[in-house]
Parts: C-alpha cells; structure tokens; sequence
C-alpha cells in the first residue's frame, strides 16, 4: 500500500484544487494562482485608491474646501495612503511577484507553506473591504495612515477601530507572507544551488521578509495599545491621562519606515531581474549588489526617528538619524550605479519593460537626492509635513515602486498568460504615466518649499495655479491606466503566442511552458548557477564590429 | 565638469524658497543652495548616463548578439561606493554645522550663545523652560515672551507683558522672541515658511521655540499637523513690527490697568 499510493495520487492531485478560472477565486495553495490573486486583487485595490488619489487632486483644484465636506476629505486622504500602501504596493511587490517568482528561482515546486500562503493571501479580501465599507457605514477612520494619537483618539471612534483591524490583519498577512518567504528561500533550494547563485529578487526577498519579520509585530502591538486606548479607555497615549503621544510616534515608524524597504526593495530586486535580460548583459556587480541589500535592511532598522525631527526628539538623537539616514543613500546609490553598468555597453530592447525600469531609476533617483536632503535636521524642520515631504515619497513609492510594477507585468505577462502584449499601447501607457507623474508631483516640491503644508483641504489662494497644474497630471496619470487595462484584457485573448521564452532569458522560470504547469516543470527542476550569464565574452567580440571603447573597457 | 559647474550655477541662482524673514532663514538658505547644487549635479548627471546609454547602446535591427559579459569592476565598485559616502559624510557635516549656528544643538536648559545663533531647542515642562525663557542672549537682550497655545482650530498668543490674548502675533524686529507653546487637544504643529521655522506643538509636552525675526511684513503662520477637519483653515499671521510700531500696538492692546494709568 506505501508503495503505490504515491503513483495513485500523483495524477489526482491535481483535480483536488479547482481548475478553469474558478481556481483564482479558490482557497487554491498552488502558489502561481496565489501570487496572480495578490496581482490582480491589489490592482483592483490601486484602482479604488486612484479614485480617492483623484477625488483629493479635484478638491484642491481650488483654494477653499469646496468639493467634499472636510471630514470627508480627512477620511478620502487617511484611506488613499492605507490601501495604497497596505493593499497595494506591499502586497504586489510582495506577494504576486514573490510568490510567483520565488518557488521558480529556488528550484521548488511550490512555497514552503501552501496553506499559510493561501491564508496569507485570504486575509486580504476581507481586510481591504472592511475598510473601504467602513466609509459608507460609519465614516472612515479620519487620522491620516499615521494614526498620531491624540487625534486618532478624539475622532470617531468606529471607523478608527475598523481601520485598526483591518492594518492588523494586512499586517498577519505580511507577516506571514514573510515566514513563508524566509523558510522558502533558505530551506527549498534545489540541491546544488548555492545562495550566491540566486536570482537577486531572491536576496531583495530575503532582506524585506526580515524586516518585515521585524518590524510589523511592533506596528501590531502600538495599534492593539491604540485600541485599548480608544475603547477601554486606557492611557498609553493619551496625555489627559498621563500617557505620552512622542512614544507612539517612535513604535510607529520603527514599522513604517522600514515600511518603505518592504516597498521598494522588492521593487529593485524586480529590476535587477528586467534589465540583465533586455540589456543582454550580466547583472553588474552581483556580489555587491547583496551586500547594499543587507546594508539596507540594518540601516532601515535605524533610521525611523527622522520622521519626528520636529516633535521635541533630544539634539543627539537628532545628529544619530541624521547620519544613519543619510548613509542608506550609500547602498542605494551602489545599487543604482551598478543598473546603470548593466545598462552600459548592452543591447538594450527599448521596450515597455525597459522603458519602465528606466523611469523607475530616474524617479526614485530624484525622490533619493530629496530624501537624503530631508535627513537634515535643519532642512527637515522646515519642510516636514509639507508639500515637500508629499513629493518626495510619491517619487519612491510611486516613481519607484509603482513604475516597477508595471514595468515587471510587461516582464512576466508572456510567462503568465501565455501571449504577449501589445508595444505600442505599452509605449503609449509608459509616455502618459512619465509625464503624468512628474507633472503632478514635481511641481509639489515648490510648493512644500514655499509653505502648503500637507493633508489640508484648503490653502493659500497664491498656490492655486501650481495645484491645477498637479491636478491636471493626476488627470494623465488616471488616463494613462486606460490602455493599459485594455491591452492586459485584451491581449490576454488576442495577443501574439509568446512561446516559452520570448525574451530569452535564463532564469528558470522561463524553462518552462508559459503559462507554467502546476508544480512549474515536467520533469526536475532546472539547476541555473548562473542566472546573469548574458553577453558575450570579450575574447569573442568581432574585432572589425566593436568600436574601440569596447575594448578599451573589456580589457580593464 | 561642465555639468558641476552648471549644477553649481543651478543651485546658487534658482531661488525655489519664500523670502527670509528671520536670522536663521539666511543660514537655511545656504544648506539649501549646498543641497540643490549637489542633488542637480547628481540627477542631471545620472538622467544624462541613462538616456546617453539607451540611446548609444540600444539594439538596432538586426543585432541579434548579446552585449559584453562584464560581470563587475572592483575598482569601479570602490570608488562608487567611497564617493558617495564621502558626499554624504560632507554633507551629514555640514548640516550638523548649519544646525550648530541655528543653535539646534544647545543642550537642553541652557541658554543661547552668540548673538547670531537662535535657538531653536526644545524644553520639556519642568526642565528649566523659565530658566531658559529668563536667559540673555549675548547681546543683552531678554528674549521676549509670548506664550502661544495650538487648538482645534486656532493659535493663540498671550503676551505676558500687557496680559492680553491676541488672536494674531505681533513681534518686535530683530529682537529675539521665545514662544512658549502648548497644544490643548490635539498635536499641531506651528510653521512660519519665511522664518523656516517649525515645531510640532504636543499635548503634555509644554515646549519653547526661538527665533529673530528680520524683516518686518506679515507672513503667514501654518498649522503643519493633521489636527482635524478645519486643519487645513488652521492659519494665522505673524505681524514683525518695528520696534516703534511694535510698542505702539503693544500700549494699545494693554489690559485696562495700564490703560488707566
């Protein structure tokens, strides 16, 4: 009986998961449909939060609050950062992306725990609507995705307990998406893989599973001690009662700032995969390349205090983050300088996917020199919570993260569905967001300079222009999402068939079929010990073709 | 190096900020001009890399080959890695410098020195706010007082000096002023762009902020902190008087004791 039970299953396991489309609504562990249901469930999510992106850019068309009533606009701006962080580009860059990818580029047939992983994803869902119903049933929490007590404590109080629930439960499912994602990496490789052999998304994953390991139980229990505060009437932070509001914001951002790594480091992982295969190059500096990431990781443990530089923090904590802050930009800038190597001296497609991957560097570059700017105590005290500050971090979590995003759907959609997308609708969706984007967040920057402070309905009549300008490119930006919703719906029917490997890439999820089987390969999974291994040596470049810079650099 | 002398040149004559209005405004504004002349150079220098490399290194039709396999370039590696690290540490520097001479990093319950530097520490209830309040600067001249409290969804300023309640600040020129705030609700945040001032004003935490104003004129008092519905109506004026003027509205504000005498 031991013996043929083995071969009696094997062929029925897998009508024990649903098949057809119904498998994306199931409670399926098969870890391709979970990470296409973390995609298409956080785009969906995008979608609402650009609504409310929308609905703020057209209340502050003009100077008085005139389009929603003002607690409105607080609950639209509170909800707008929640989802879009929470339900959209954590889960994305995440879970979609690293639950496809992962599994692939260990050599494993699945996650190391399907059910957790489906659990992981199914908390999603209920979370993401339970805060967006709370706006039509009891108001919506109306404190900001800060949630700075006391202010959280003395609005409603309904709608900032269900908003509390809801981060916690996004938080369990980061959290265990991260478990998932540590066990996977380190204990699923295929024999013979070594970790410096990995794909680098790999090594992005391991260092945000660690911080988010890290970090988000701290968010968990500051918003429980919320909690108790709002209902119970306890005083942890609340100073009528003797409690003190400077500690939640510490136990805050020692989350969300490493928050923004859980956001962006996925993100260069995705483009550290992108750029080798359309440049036809190896990753430049692969070795460097993981040691900036966990440089990352303990730097972005360290630095959360510089969120509060203006809330009474003591001088020499003050000159501590500033340093500490200011020095992430060395391991980011490796990593930067290190694409643009890979970029230089390529055959570079320009194609959508590119074309995104370079956005990305040129945004996050921008929102990299503002950041290293606003570590400054002396800059920051004028610019926090302004304009400035709003500028600044939609260029990394927007130019950033977002343009990523997309920029990996035109990567992996081939694998994915099966058929290619449309270029020319890409190029168009990459032109209207470029230009969309820095039209509407650029011209931010002036304005926190000059004295619009941040989440107000209302402002100074002499900012009126400058806004409808900012407007006017959330405008492309929403029109930009047009063509590229058409051309995933239809190309998905009338695309071009995308063979196995359209792009030729030799990272293993493109050695297989596409769409890929359950459990990713027929046969044994691919041993890839070398998943940059593009280009061609300089012994065997054609001496009458190569110029003679070339050579010059091949011979250094 | 034309690009850093371009950066250079951005960053000194493209003025982005509002006028400055207070002694430690000037000092801002020089980080500022250090800050944007870097960031220019670094971005117009990189945008310049990627859009020279997509176009000189894009695949023309018919290429089928692949680029060179470069791996890496240690020396390449060090010296990306040693430069920024240099930028910053100058950088990290000079702001600690610049944060100096605002006079940020005067330890807590001690008073000013220099009568360029403005202090712009806070004080915890308890730890020596009067003392501080009390202290002369260098120049001899007592700090004038006035005592601010942030609520949903106003300033108000008491002027110990004439015991009034003001609903707008009036401050005498180039003379130091030390506000002592508190919060009565919720955490506002007390923002004056042109004096490129800011200090989140925080229930159960009684805090002082100091500052020169120098130039007299009207500007704009913001609340910087999401406080509540009307946060974004939460603004105020600061009116910086001559000293005559200031004296004047101070006389006329006065409470009835001294207008009777």
């Amino acid at each position: 009986m031991t013996i043929t039970a083995p071969q009696k299953t094997a062929p029925a396991s897998p009508s024990l998961q649903p098949t057809g489309w119904l498998r994306y609504l199931s409670f399926s562990v098969d870890h391709k449909v979970i990470g296409l249901q973390y995609l298409v469930c956080g785009f969906a999510f995008y979608l609402i939060g650009g609504a409310m992106a929308g609905a703020i850019r057209t209340e502050l068309l003009s100077p008085v609050s005139d389009f929603m009533a003002r607690d409105v606009y607080n609950q639209i701006l509170t909800l707008h950062g929640t989802v879009m962080i929470f339900l959209w580009i954590v889960p994305v860059v995440n879970g979609a992306f690293g639950n496809y990818l992962i599994p692939f580029y260990v050599g494993a047939r699945d996650m190391a725990y399907p059910r957790l992983n489906a659990v992981a994803f199914w908390l999603i869902p209920p979370a993401g609507l339970m805060l967006i119903s709370s706006y039509f049933i009891t108001g919506a929490a109306q404190s900001g995705w800060t949630a700075y007590p006391p202010l959280s404590i003395t609005t409603p109080a309904t709608g900032q307990i269900i908003w509390i629930l809801s981060v916690l439960l996004l938080g369990g499912s980061s959290i265990f998406g991260g478990i998932n994602f540590i066990a996977t990496i380190l204990k699923l490789r295929r024999p013979g893989l070594k970790l410096m052999q990995l794909p680098m998304y790999c090594w992005a994953m391991l260092g945000t599973s660690i911080l988010v390991v890290l970090s988000t139980p701290v968010l968990a229990g500051t918003l429980i001690m919320l909690s108790f505060d709002i209902v119970a009437h306890t005083g942890f932070f609340n100073p009528g009662m003797g409690g003190n509001v400077v500690v939640y914001q510490h136990l805050f951002w020692f989350y969300s700032h490493p928050a923004v790594y859980i956001m962006v480091l996925p993100a260069f992982g995705l483009v550290s995969e992108i750029l080798p295969v359309h440049c036809r190059k190896p990753l430049f500096g692969y070795t460097t390349m993981v040691y900036s990431i966990m440089a990352i990781v303990v730097l972005g443990l360290v630095v959360w205090a510089h969120h509060m530089f203006t809330s009474g923090t003591p001088p020499w904590m003050r000159l501590f983050f500033t340093i500490a802050t200011a020095f992430i930009a060395v391991p980011t800038g490796i990593k930067f300088f290190n694409w643009l190597a890979t970029l230089w001296g390529g055959r570079i497609s320009l194609n959508s996917a590119v074309l995104f991957s370079c956005g990305f560097i040129v945004n996050f570059v921008l929102g990299g020199i503002t950041g290293v700017a606003l570590a400054q105590v002396p800059f920051d005290v004028h610019v926090h919570d302004t304009y400035f500050v709003v500028a600044h971090f939609h260029y990394i979590v927007y130019g950033g993260s977002v343009f990523v995003i997309f920029a990996s759907i035109y990567h992996w959609y081939p694998k994915i569905i099966g058929r290619m997308l449309d270029e020319h609708l890409g190029r168009l969706h990459f032109l209207l967001t470029f230009v969309g984007f820095n039209l509407c967040f650029a011209p931010q920057h002036w304005l926190g300079l000059n004295g619009m402070p941040r989440r107000v309905a209302e402002y100074d009549p002499q900012f009126e222009l400058v806004n409808q300008i900012s407007s006017a490119g959330a405008l492309l930006m929403a029109i930009s999402t047009l063509p590229f919703l058409w051309n995933v719906i239809a190309s998905a029917f009338f695309g071009a068939i995308a063979g196995d490997n359209p792009w030729r890439a030799l990272t293993p999820e493109w050695l297989t079929s596409s769409p890929p089987p359950v459990e990713n390969w027929k046969g044994d999974p691919p041993l890839v010990t070398h998943p940059y291994g593009y280009g061609t040596p300089a012994d065997e470049i054609d001496l009458n073709s190569a110029s003679g810079s070339d050579l010059w650099r091949s011979g250094q | 190096m034309l690009l850093v002398l371009g950066g250079l040149w951005i960053g000194q004559n493209i003025n982005l900020l509002p006028v400055d209005a207070s002694a430690n405004a000037p000092i801002y504004d020089e980080l500022f001009r250090v800050l944007f002349s870097i960031g220019t150079i670094l971005f117009v220098g990189i945008v310049g890399l990627i859009l020279f490399s997509l176009v000189r290194f894009r695949r023309r039709p018919g290429q089928l080959g692949d680029g060179l396999a470069l791996e890496g370039n240690l020396p390449l590696e060090v010296f990306w890695t040693a430069v920024p690290a240099i930028v910053v540490l100058f950088v990290g520097l000079y702001s600690y410098d610049i944060y100096e001479r605002m006079g940020g990093m005067v330890p807590l319950g001690h008073g000013n020195h220099g009568s360029e530097t403005v202090a712009d520490q806070r004080v915890w209830g308890g730890i020596g706010s009067t003392q501080d309040s009390q202290t002369a600067t260098t120049a001899g001249i007592p700090p004038f007082p006035i005592e601010v409290t942030a609520m949903q969804f106003a300033f108000l300023f008491h002027y110990p000096d004439g015991d009034f309640i003001s609903g707008e600040m009036h401050v005498p020129v180039d003379r130091p002023v030390s506000l002592r705030m508190e919060a009565k609700d919720v955490i506002h945040a007390f923002w004056i762009p042109e004096f490129r001032l800011k200090q989140d004003v925080i229930p159960g935490q009684p805090t002082v902020l100091d500052f020169t104003p120098t130039r007299t004129g009207s500007y704009s008092i913001v609340c910087a902190e999401l406080c509540g519905p009307y946060h974004g109506g939460m603004r105020s004026s600061v009116v910086v008087d001559s000293a005559d003027d200031f004296d004047t509205w101070l006389q006329s504000n006065r409470k009835l004791p001294a207008a009777e005498a």
